[in-house]
């Protein structure tokens, strides 16, 4: 038997079931263990280029739970940094954002430059000549690079290229980059949150297409008050929308939606006096990439898992969204939204009020599905319940995105990174 | 306007205590009736209080459209956040009448307001910026912004009723 004792996930596709061990969710050890096999393997989301536009522009964040530091440097070059000093570990950035020459230790004022270079240190003539500056330059992951402007990190030295990582995904990136021929920005403000639930609900929640109705029947109550018909559009039936396994554990569900879209879907709310604008804005779209691509980008919305904790959510608005768990039972969120460079100071408004409606802490929606994710972590304690099911299409020739094809997609890899230590080691020892 | 005309600290204070009142026991359609047919209620996001919701992603940025439909949401069945309601306390003080822009009457106070639920109590902390107008004899609220102290909505998760 080269499984473990108790399997986190069963895939028995000739029956058609999927289950998904609900220790996964509260199991401290498992947490542990995603830590070292999947956040310290994996590319992970740090932050996009334009949120450091010019050189010694800088953000510090968490990124997989530790504080890290976003910088260009004086030589136009994006880095992540890990944000302690190499002397005895403190911090050196303290700002949450801002432009810098150099980051000093506020403990012993060692200070590095906006590579991350050591480059001062007081009283330097009390250190041996074994001691070198160069090697206690900042600390950096093994890998970091971007994509269209997403950049990420990666602690593993052996993990394959970001592009390669990445997979189908790029197709999907592609579209929400394309959307401005100059670039894309993320606008000022961020919403920090968080919810009391495992971080992997919210992966399975970013695209399940199956909860929109109940959960959020009131978004749709309040669509159709401000005047929407939010039953022209059937987004459950094929051609219009499909789920998409895009390799290595990414995801996606795209399809056509009542709501409006800032991009170049007209809705009765965005007013008359836009309608003309909105299809000058099409036009152009038609014009650079031709009729079919064009329709995809605009009238199409996207919800995109990037294996594991990145969520593009290209729908009423454009957000980025990423998590990391504290606990089990508890995840920090992270979300910013994303619009052309080049978008009018009116539009940009328009597309920042429709992005509320539905979404962050305080949207229509949001807030219920914290709630829900919640509820099921406080329901996971009936330990004697002990498999969720994710079965849903399974055996569908063209499966909805109300079925579970995503999520199922992302459980594969992540139970082959959790496992497949275990079988290597069981395979050694036969 | 003259600082002649303006409200006196008592009245801004007692439309703010009864706004809270009205608040915590979920009288929200009595609520709707302290505000404008104008007004706005927003709250910035926490990395850039002092933001404007046409350039800045906010966490709310009501008009007074989505504020009528936001009560008529959390007084349905379906605001799953809270159906069934969270309890809230809210304690507010340090009110003060800043002055006047045009017949807008500037108004601040701090907040401490508590949400009970499921066990857990959160605990929301910051400013209000009131833009008040009279009408006829009494105050109505034109403009509230509620400015966080929290550095984030953690371990909050949200902000799911009126703040």
């Amino acid at each position: 038997m080269d499984r473990p004792a108790e399997d986190y996930v069963i895939d028995d596709q000739a029956a058609g079931l999927f289950r998904v061990n609900r220790r996964v969710f509260t199991d401290p050890e498992c947490l542990e263990q995603e830590r070292r096999r999947i956040f310290e393997k994996c590319w992970i989301y740090v932050g996009h280029e334009s949120e450091v536009p010019h050189a010694g522009d800088y953000r510090s964040r968490n990124v997989a739970g530790r504080p890290m530091v976003l910088v260009r440097g004086d030589d136009n070059v994006i880095r992540v940094l890990l944000n302690t000093c190499t002397h005895r570990g403190a911090m050196v950035c303290r700002q949450k954002s801002g432009n810098a020459k150099t980051f000093q230790c506020p403990y012993h004022a060692w200070t590095y430059n906006s590579r991350g270079q050591l480059v001062g240190i007081p009283g330097e003539e009390a250190y041996s000549d074994a001691f070198s500056r160069d090697e206690r330059g900042l600390g950096s992951p093994a890998g970091v690079d971007s994509y269209r402007g997403f950049v990420f990190a990666c602690f593993d030295p052996a993990a394959q290229t970001l592009y390669d990582y990445l997979a189908g995904a790029r197709e999907y990136l592609d579209l929400v980059a394309d959307q401005s021929e100059v670039g894309m920005k993320v606008v000022p403000g961020q919403q920090a949150y968080s919810a009391r639930a495992n971080w992997k609900l919210l992966v399975e929640n970013s695209y399940d297409g199956y909860h929109g109705l109940p959960t959020h029947q009131r978004y749709f109550s309040f669509l159709s008050d401000v005047g929407i018909d939010v039953r022209s559009r059937d987004m459950s039936s094929p051609p219009h929308q499909k789920p998409v396994d895009l390799g290595n554990g990414h995801a996606v569900v795209e399809y056509q939606s009542s709501w409006g879209r800032p991009i170049a879907h007209w809705v009765p709310p965005f007013g008359a006096h836009r309608k003309a604008h909105f299809e000058e804005l099409r036009a152009k779209f038609d014009q650079r990439f031709g009729k079919e691509r064009a329709w995809r980008i605009c009238e199409t919305s996207r919800n995109l898992g990037i294996f594991p904790n990145l969520v593009i959510n290209d729908i009423m608005a454009i957000t980025i969204r990423t998590f990391y768990p504290v606990s089990p039972g508890y995840m920090e969120v992270n979300a910013w939204a994303l619009a052309p460079v080049d978008e009018s100071a009116e539009d940009s408004a328009l597309r920042l009020d429709n992005f509320l409606t539905f979404l962050g802490p305080g949207g229509f929606a949001t807030p219920d599905d914290v709630e829900m994710l919640e509820s099921c972590q406080r329901g996971f304690l009936n330990r004697e319940v002990q498999w969720s099911d994710i079965s849903r299409g399974m055996k569908r020739e063209h499966p909805s995105i109300t079925d579970e094809l995503q999520m199922r997609a992302f459980w594969r890899r992540w139970n082959q990174l959790m496992t497949e230590p275990q079988i290597q080691r069981a395979r050694r020892a036969a | 306007m003259s600082t002649g005309q303006l409200p006196g600290r008592h009245e801004v204070e007692d439309l703010l205590y009864q706004e809270a009142a009205l608040l915590d026991d979920w009288r929200l359609e009595e609520w709707l009736e302290l505000l404008t047919d104008d007004a706005v209620y927003e709250i910035p996001p926490t990395d850039v209080p002092e933001g404007d919701a046409r350039n800045t992603l906010f966490i709310i940025a009501d008009d007074v459209v989505r504020i009528r439909s936001r009560v008529k949401q959390l007084l349905g069945k379906f605001a799953w956040a809270e159906s069934p309601h969270s309890r809230t306390r809210r304690i507010i003080s340090n009110v003060r009448v800043l002055g006047a822009d045009g017949d807008r009457i500037l108004a601040t106070a701090n907040f401490a307001v508590h949400r009970i639920r499921y066990e857990s109590v959160d605990t929301y902390i910051g400013r209000y910026d009131y833009k008040l107008v009279r009408v006829g004899n009494a105050l109505k609220i034109k403009e509230r912004r509620a400015v966080l102290d929290n550095e984030a909505l953690r371990p909050h998760g949200k902000i799911s009723f009126i703040l």
